[in-house]
C-alpha cells in the first residue's frame, strides 16, 4: 500500500499538475469574486467562509476523473485487481494520495485566501480545522464517484453531477463551523457532525468504490 | 407460491398485463373524485382558496420520498438476489419520483407565493426536496450514461445505497443550517394539530390515487423497459451467430 | 498436485455466454496454450479465471493470490522510469528481484529511461518483466507476442521455459507457436449454444 501510495505522489510530482493546478484554481476563484460581489468588507466578509469552502471543493473536483480514469486506461487497474492488494485498500490509498495532493495544499493555502477575502483573523482556526476535518471525505467520496463513472465516455461531467449533491452536508457542517468561529460561537456541535461524517465516509465509502470498480472492471 | 415467481419476465408480464387495466381504472377514479372533491371544498378561514393546492401538493411529495424507497427496495433485491425484473422496475421507477419531486416543488412554489410572500425560499423541506430531486436526476443520468445494462444496475444500485443515506443526511444538515417557514406535517397523528375532515378525507383520496397512478405507471414503464431489453436481447444474440 | 483446475465453466461477454462446458487442469511444470477464432472468448475466458470477472457457472479451483495476469496493456506509468516501474510491481507484489526481471528481458541497459521514451515492443517486454517479480506460480498471458521482434519472442519463450522448469504454469491465448512443449485447447468446439439457459448470464439472457 505504500507502494501504491509513494507511486501516485510521485506520478503526481513528475505529470505535473499534481499539486499546484488545484491550489492555482482556488487562487483564482477567490480573485474573481470581488469582482462579482464588490471589494467592500461588507460585502466580502459574511461569504468568505462560504467562498472559501466552495472554492476548495470545486479544486478538488477538478483532479476526481484522475483518480482512476489513467490506471483504467493503462491497464494498472485490473493488475492492481489481481494483486495481493485488496481493492479496498487500493481506493483507500488513491483516496489518500488524492487528499495529499489536492485537500493538503488547499488548506495550506486558505489562511492565505481567507485573508484576501477579509476572513477575520479569529476565524481562522474554525477554517483550517473545518478543512482538516472535512476534506478527507471530499476526497473518499470522490473518489466513489470516480470508479462509479471510471469506463465511461463523457465521464467528468457525469461525476460532478454524481459527486456534488453528495457533498452538501460537509459543506453545510463545514462553512457553518467557520461561521460559528467567526461570530464566537459554539463550535462544537458542527465540528462533531463534520468529523462523524468523516470518519463514517473513511470507513464504508471504500467498500462500495471498491464494488464499482469491480464492475466496472469485468 | 413465491413472490420470487414474479421475477421471472414472461410470469411478470403475463400478470403485470392483466392486472393493468384494473390499476389504471383505479388511479383515475380515486385521482379525479379526489381532486374535484378536493376543489369543492370549502376555503380555509386563514389561507382561503390556495389550501386546495393541498390535494397534489402532499400526494406529490409523499411519492415523491416513497418512489426513492422504493427503488431502495428494489436495488437492494437486484443486488441481492440478482432478479432482472427488480433492477428494470428501479429503472422505470426513477423518471416517475422525479416528476413527483419536481411536481411537488412546483405547487409549493405557487402555494408559497401568496402565504409567505415569495416562490422560493430556502427552507428546510424546500431545499430537502430540491436535493432529492438532484439524487433523482445523478440516478436517471448514471443509468443512461452506461451501456452494459448488467454493469448500470450494478452500478445505479451501488449509488442508490449511497445516494439514500446521504440524502437522509442532507435532509438533517439542512435542517441543522436553516430553520424553515414551513408548516408541520400536514396530516400528523396528534390531535389538534390536525387539519379538519373536510379537507383530510379528499386527501386521503388524492394520496390513494396518486399511490395506483405511480403503481400504473411504473408497470407500464416496465413492460415496456422489458420489451426494450428483449428487443436489445434478440439483437445481440443475432450479431453473435 | 494441479496448479489451476477448470470444471465446467461458462464464461459471458456483454451478457452472452461465449463459451461453456470448458474443463481443464494445469500441473506445476505445464503451459496449456489457448487457441480460437477471434470473438470465441478466449479474454473473456482468461480474465474470469484471473478472478477479473464471474463465472457464470463451474468451478474454478486454484491456491490463494496465485495469478499473475498480463493481457494487452502493460500498466506502465510513462512519468517512472522501466527501474521504477517494475520495482513497483514488486512491492505491491510482494519484492521480487527487478535486476533478475530486468536481464530476463533484456531491458538493463534501458533500467534509467522513462517508460514513455520506449517503444512499443520495449514497453511490451516490460510489461512481460513484471511478471518476474511478481513471483506469482500461475501466469496466464492473453496475446504476449504481440509487437515482439523474432528474437525478443524467443527470449520470451525462454523466459517462459524458466517458469516452468522452476514449478510455475501458465495459461496462454496464442496465435503464434512459441515453441513451448505446451498442451493445446481449441475452444471452437466449446462455443455456447443459443439455448435457454437455467441461470441466466445477464440482461441478454434473461430476457431472450
Amino acid at each position: 500500500m505504500i507502494a501504491l501510495l509513494g507511486r501516485d505522489l510521485r506520478l503526481a510530482v513528475r505529470a505535473g499538475g499534481g499539486f499546484g493546478l488545484g491550489v492555482a484554481f482556488f487562487l483564482i476563484l477567490c480573485a474573481l469574486v470581488p469582482f462579482g460581489v464588490g471589494p467592500d468588507t461588507a460585502a466580502l466578509q459574511p461569504i468568505a467562509a462560504g467562498i472559501l469552502w466552495l472554492g476548495a471543493l470545486l479544486a478538488c473536483l477538478l483532479s476526481l476523473d484522475r483518480i482512476f480514469a489513467l490506471d483504467h486506461e493503462d491497464g494498472s487497474l485490473d493488475l492492481l485487481a489481481t494483486s495481493p492488494l485488496p481493492l479496498e485498500g487500493a481506493v483507500a490509498v488513491k483516496a489518500l494520495a488524492h487528499w495529499i495532493t489536492t485537500g493538503l495544499p488547499l488548506i495550506v493555502a486558505a489562511p492565505l485566501f481567507g485573508i484576501l477575502l477579509h476572513l477575520p483573523p479569529a476565524a481562522i482556526p474554525a477554517l483550517l480545522g473545518s478543512l482538516l476535518l472535512g476534506t478527507p471525505a471530499l476526497s473518499m467520496l470522490g473518489a466513489f464517484g470516480a470508479a462509479v463513472t471510471v469506463g465511461l465516455r463523457r465521464g467528468g461531467l457525469l461525476l460532478s453531477l454524481l459527486v456534488l449533491p453528495l457533498y452538501i452536508p460537509t459543506l453545510i457542517f463545514g462553512t457553518e463551523m467557520i461561521r460559528r468561529g467567526q461570530e464566537g460561537g459554539d463550535m462544537g456541535p458542527p465540528l462533531l457532525f463534520l468529523a462523524g461524517i468523516t470518519a463514517g465516509v473513511l470507513a464504508v465509502i471504500p467498500f462500495a468504490a471498491a464494488a464499482a470498480l469491480r464492475v466496472n472492471l469485468r | 407460491m413465491s413472490i420470487w415467481e414474479y421475477a421471472n419476465p414472461v410470469k411478470f408480464m403475463r400478470t403485470s398485463g392483466a392486472a393493468l387495466p384494473w390499476v389504471v381504472a383505479g388511479a383515475a377514479v380515486c385521482t379525479v373524485t379526489g381532486l374535484v372533491w378536493g376543489f369543492l371544498t370549502p376555503e380555509d378561514y386563514r389561507q382561503g382558496s390556495t389550501v386546495k393546492i393541498v390535494f397534489l401538493h402532499v400526494p406529490a411529495a409523499m411519492m415523491a420520498i416513497n418512489i426513492w424507497v422504493m427503488m431502495l427496495v428494489a436495488s437492494l433485491i437486484w443486488l441481492i438476489r440478482r432478479h432482472h425484473v427488480s433492477a428494470l422496475a428501479a429503472k422505470a421507477a426513477a423518471p416517475i419520483g422525479a416528476v413527483m419531486t419536481l411536481i411537488g416543488l412546483i405547487t409549493g412554489a405557487v402555494w408559497g407565493q401568496p402565504m409567505w410572500g415569495t416562490w422560493w425560499e430556502w427552507d428546510p423541506r424546500l431545499t430537502s426536496f430540491l436535493i432529492l430531486l438532484l439524487f433523482y436526476i445523478g440516478y436517471i443520468a448514471l443509468w443512461s450514461a452506461v451501456e452494459d445494462p448488467d454493469s448500470a444496475a450494478d452500478l445505479t444500485g451501488v449509488l442508490c445505497l449511497v445516494g439514500s443515506v446521504f440524502a437522509l443526511l442532507s435532509r438533517y444538515a439542512v435542517f441543522f443550517w436553516n430553520q424553515g417557514l414551513h408548516q408541520g406535517a400536514s396530516l400528523s397523528v396528534q390531535p389538534g394539530e390536525r387539519m379538519s375532515a373536510v379537507y383530510r378525507y379528499p386527501l386521503y383520496l388524492t394520496m390513494l390515487g396518486f399511490g395506483l397512478l405511480f403503481l400504473a405507471l411504473l408497470l407500464i414503464r416496465t413492460r415496456t423497459e422489458i420489451r426494450r431489453r428483449r428487443l436489445a436481447a434478440l439483437q445481440a444474440r443475432e450479431m453473435r451467430a | 498436485m494441479s496448479l489451476l483446475a477448470v470444471h465446467d465453466l461458462a464464461v459471458a461477454r456483454g451478457g452472452l455466454r461465449t463459451v461453456e462446458g470448458v474443463s481443464f487442469a494445469i500441473d506445476a511444470g505445464q503451459a496449456l496454450i489457448l487457441r480460437g477464432p477471434n470473438g470465441i472468448g478466449k479474454t473473456t475466458l482468461l480474465r474470469t479465471v484471473a478472478g477479473l470477472q464471474p463465472a457464470v457457472t463451474g468451478r474454478i479451483e486454484m491456491p490463494e493470490d496465485a495469478v499473475a495476469y498480463a493481457a494487452h496493456a502493460d500498466g506502465l506509468k510513462g512519468a517512472l522510469t522501466v527501474a521504477e516501474n517494475l520495482g513497483f510491481w514488486a512491492d505491491v507484489f510482494g519484492g521480487g528481484e527487478v535486476d533478475q526481471a530486468l536481464t530476463a528481458m533484456d531491458l538493463t541497459p534501458l533500467a534509467d529511461r522513462p517508460a514513455a521514451a520506449l517503444s512499443a515492443g520495449q514497453k511490451r517486454r516490460l510489461g512481460l518483466a513484471r511478471l518476474v517479480v511478481s513471483r506469482r506460480p500461475l501466469w496466464i498471458l492473453d496475446e504476449p507476442t504481440v509487437s515482439l521482434d523474432a528474437a525478443s519472442v524467443m527470449r520470451f519463450a525462454d523466459m517462459v521455459r524458466g517458469h516452468l522448469a522452476q514449478g510455475g504454469a501458465a495459461l496462454i491465448a496464442t496465435h503464434i507457436d512459441l515453441g513451448l512443449d505446451a498442451q493445446v485447447l481449441d475452444l471452437t468446439p466449446y462455443r455456447a449454444r443459443a439455448t435457454p439457459a437455467a441461470r441466466p448470464a445477464g440482461f441478454n439472457e434473461a430476457f431472450a
